[in-house]
């Protein structure tokens, strides 16, 4: 393999921030046809080397060949000249325009006063064939879901003529289905050798996917392996700089008082759900996306409508129609999607974890500002939140500390019963580990943990009864003992 | 900004409130200061006592409005009715007094009650339909300046009654102008609900994150009903100062006022998206615009022509904030 040239080479990339020193002598080398996987904690660097690649960032130091070539990447427009395109996490499409005018954004076809749009069309459907995907190249963007919005990206990159693509986690919120379909095509791009830079957190993918992969951590080059040669407990390993073995440490309680009892519970997503939650259980929901089980949390805690049943807690009925009487009784909920829901971008880690308990510190017309900071530091460092200091905004923080400080907000309120809906969603490896190691303590100290998980090695790992549902119902209730993969994935598909 | 060294940052990276306050406005007071010189350069008779009194009295009502729609801004929200709220709260004041043959009080209490109902419906449709609050309020704006041109036929109601007139014209101790007191109210009790109160931590969470304020147990609702009513309350108290400033209940009086206001907020740093703000921005923001005003007139300069310098001046600054913030969330 080292007999052919490198498309793209990276050599000594150097990128500082006030304070952080971000990328510190950085390497990154690609062959053509190649799908090179990145890989590394949250704040590894991984991001800001991309965004160097990219042209939105500009290098300090350190020199960017390709095919050879010693090249000046200065902007994105430069970026795109040298055949580089970035799909990011979020999708950049134009929601209300059509495929087809998506993918010939700014390089329309036709002459200066008019546009000739059955042309544009008729080569998108073309492309939108090769690739197998069944859509019209007049569909609106906004008609498609996730998965087919980054087919759409993607091929908007080919299109443009790209050497180089790099995507950042495009499987985050892609189901098996369209994973499949996602790496077909990539295995099709590889054939017209183009060149791939792959970032993922999920470690299964790249054995299927990945030719090597690259290790960052703490903004420092680590090491280039072939996936072939590797194991991924060797490649934690270099992630993390120690051995991490298993993480999922439980020491399970012997749960017998019922803390939460849920009855029959039904509204337009769910129906008839019934459920226990003991003291000092981590109870598990697993089930297919859409499966209802984050309804039914949203249900139990008075976001979203009840059309019949009841809730109890600790034996006495309660009746909760919004999130502040869910508070009031005792029910926290760290919701799935952390940016959207979870966190005040704008706002510092201060603000945000007693946001929950202003009533602790705001009292007769005055705040107890020691009060404010005492309640915000104890949990920032019950959390281990790294951050330079409680006024930090949360927006500039990574995923992993971010999910942190949503977390220490609702143990602030001192939950009996806190529900999880996935809780460490595209954060890093040793973040995860600590939010298991603190759902254990939880745990210990008598919190009734719920957590919805579509990973199901963490819900085996940390769970002491699972509960499966499908088509917003429970399907099965299974101790630990019974839960292993098969049994829960048999429940959760329609047979 | 680029002189910067390193204790000069250590300075401005501390806590203390005056220091972020320079830190956050520093722009716009060094543009202040400047625009200060230049006036007082060209008109000698800028920074005489009784310019400056009549400087603060015109600055005063618009600083009412400004300091509800910080609040508005900031739980990401907008008001464009309160322009029109201020007309009708004038027509309404005036009509009470004049043809109703209500005491003065009352007539106010009429005027204030109306602006106060007019931004709890505002709230409630806000909230209700999940309409942009654009629309809601232009929308509403349209439908009180309408009516405050019917009520009047478009003709403006002659005040007389001297204890009224007193309201807008007068002083305290013979030195401090009635407008200046109630702002200085004003200006305290928003500056305390945002700072000092969980309905202002519940503001800011609403603008920045509204469903994650749900999450966090905030009622969206109140909060809503809350700065859009203190906004017509704000916009009617304005109105009743104005006619009394004016001798007259004036269908037309608040035409601008609110995008006035609104200046003012954005060039004090509040973000349009909500989320973030603050009302000692919002302050700066309206004596900049007041001085403006203030040096064009004493240059002679015809009020079209203010207008025109009015949308440039407001451009420029509100660029180079955003130059600003924008260098900010790059990092």
């Amino acid at each position: 393999m080292s007999e052919r040239s490198f498309l793209l080479e990276m050599n000594g990339i150097h990128k500082s921030f006030p304070g952080v020193h971000a990328l510190d002598n950085v390497h990154l080398d690609l062959y053509p046809g190649e799908v090179h996987a990145l890989l590394g904690e949250n704040g590894a660097g991984k991001s800001t080397l991309i965004k160097v690649l990219g042209g939105i960032y500009t290098k300090d130091e350190g020199e960017i060949l390709i095919d050879g070539k010693k090249v000046e990447i200065n902007s994105v427009k430069d970026a795109e000249k040298y055949g580089i395109s970035i799909i990011h996490q979020e999708i950049v499409l134009v929601p209300e325009m059509s495929i087809s005018d998506n993918i010939f954004l700014g390089k329309e076809e036709g002459s200066s006063f008019m546009i000739s749009r059955a042309a544009m069309e008729k080569k998108t459907q073309e492309l939108l064939d090769s690739f197998n995907m069944g859509l019209k190249a007049t569909q609106l963007v906004s008609s498609l879901n996730i998965a087919q919005q980054q087919m759409v990206e993607i091929i908007r990159s080919t299109f443009s003529e790209a050497k180089i693509i790099v995507m950042d986690e495009p499987t985050s919120s892609l189901s098996d289905k369209e994973v499949d379909a996602l790496f077909n095509t990539i295995r099709d791009l590889k054939k017209q050798g183009i060149g791939i830079i792959y970032i993922s957190h999920r470690m299964s993918e790249l054995d299927q996917i990945a030719d090597r992969v690259s290790v960052y951590r703490d903004g420092k080059y680590i090491a280039t392996k072939t996936v072939k040669d590797t194991t991924v407990d060797e490649l934690i390993t270099l992630m993390v700089g120690r051995q991490m073995g298993n993480y999922y440490n439980r020491d399970y309680n012997e749960c017998k008082e019922t803390i939460l009892e849920v009855r029959n519970l039904s509204n337009k997503n769910v129906h008839n759900v019934s459920f226990e939650l003991k003291k000092g259980e981590i109870l598990g929901f697993a089930g297919l996306v859409g499966a209802g089980r984050t309804e039914t949390m949203r249900a139990i805690f008075g976001m979203d409508p009840k059309d019949s049943g009841e809730i109890l807690i600790e034996g006495k009925p309660v009746n909760i129609t919004s999130s502040k009487d869910a508070l009031a009784a005792g029910i926290g909920l760290v919701p799935e999607s952390r940016r959207e829901e979870g966190i005040f971008p704008d706002q510092s880690i201060k603000f945000n974890e007693t946001m929950k308990v202003l009533s602790e510190f705001i009292k007769n017309m005055r705040v107890d500002a020691k009060k404010e900071t005492e309640i915000a530091q104890k949990y920032a460092d019950e959390l281990s939140v790294k951050a330079p200091g409680l006024y930090t905004l949360v927006g500039n923080l990574s995923g992993g500390n971010q999910q942190k400080v949503v977390i220490a907000s609702w143990l602030a309120a001192k939950p009996k019963i806190l529900i999880m809906d996935e809780p460490t969603r595209g954060i890093d490896i040793g973040a995860k580990a600590e939010i298991y190691a603190i759902m254990n303590e939880l745990a210990k100290t008598g919190v009734s943990i719920i957590m919805v998980s579509s990973e199901l090695p963490e819900v085996i790992g940390m769970s002491d009864r699972v509960v499966v549902m499908r088509s917003g119902e429970i399907s099965a209730v299974l101790d630990r003992s019974e839960a292993d993969q098969v049994t829960i994935m048999k429940n959760a598909v329609n047979i | 900004m680029s002189e910067k060294n390193s204790t000069l940052k250590n300075i401005l990276a501390s806590n203390n409130p005056v220091i972020q306050y320079i830190r956050r406005n520093g722009g716009i007071i060094i543009g202040f200061f400047i625009l200060c010189v230049i006036i007082q350069i060209n008109t000698p008779q800028f920074l005489t006592w009784s310019n400056i009194v009549s400087v603060l009295r015109q600055i005063s009502t618009n600083l009412y409005l400004a300091s509800a729609i910080t609040m508005i801004l900031i739980a990401g929200g907008i008001d464009l009715s309160a322009g029109a709220v201020v007309s009708l709260s004038s027509v309404v004041v005036a009509t009470c007094m004049v043809n109703i043959g209500l005491p003065i009080p009352l007539a106010i209490l009429c005027a204030v009650v109306l602006g106060a109902l007019i931004g709890f419906v505002n709230g409630t449709i806000v909230y209700k339909t999940g309409l942009p609050p654009f629309i809601v309020t232009y929308s509403m704006q349209c439908i009180c300046q309408g009516i405050a041109y019917v009520v009047t036929g478009a003709q403006p109601i002659r005040l007389t009654d001297k204890s009224f007139i007193f309201l807008g014209t007068g002083f305290v101790g013979g030195i401090i102008p009635m407008p200046l007191v109630y702002l200085a109210v004003i200006l305290l009790f928003v500056w305390y609900v945002l700072n000092r109160t969980k309905l202002g931590r519940h503001i800011y969470a609403t603008g920045g994150n509204e469903k994650a304020a749900e999450f966090s147990g905030v009622n969206i609702k109140h909060v809503r009903w809350f700065v859009y009513s203190f906004s017509g309350i704000m916009a009617a108290l304005a109105g009743v100062v104005l006619s009394a400033r004016m001798y007259s209940g004036q269908p037309a009086v608040g035409a601008d006022a609110a995008m006035d206001a609104i200046a003012s907020v954005v060039l004090g740093g509040t973000s349009m998206a909500g989320g973030r703000g603050f009302i000692g921005g919002t302050i700066i923001g309206a004596l900049l615009i007041g001085v403006m005003n203030n040096g064009l007139n004493l240059a002679g300069i015809d009020s079209y022509w203010q207008m025109v310098a009015k949308g440039i001046i407001i451009l420029i600054a509100v660029y180079v904030d955003f130059v600003k913030q924008g260098k900010k969330l790059r990092k």
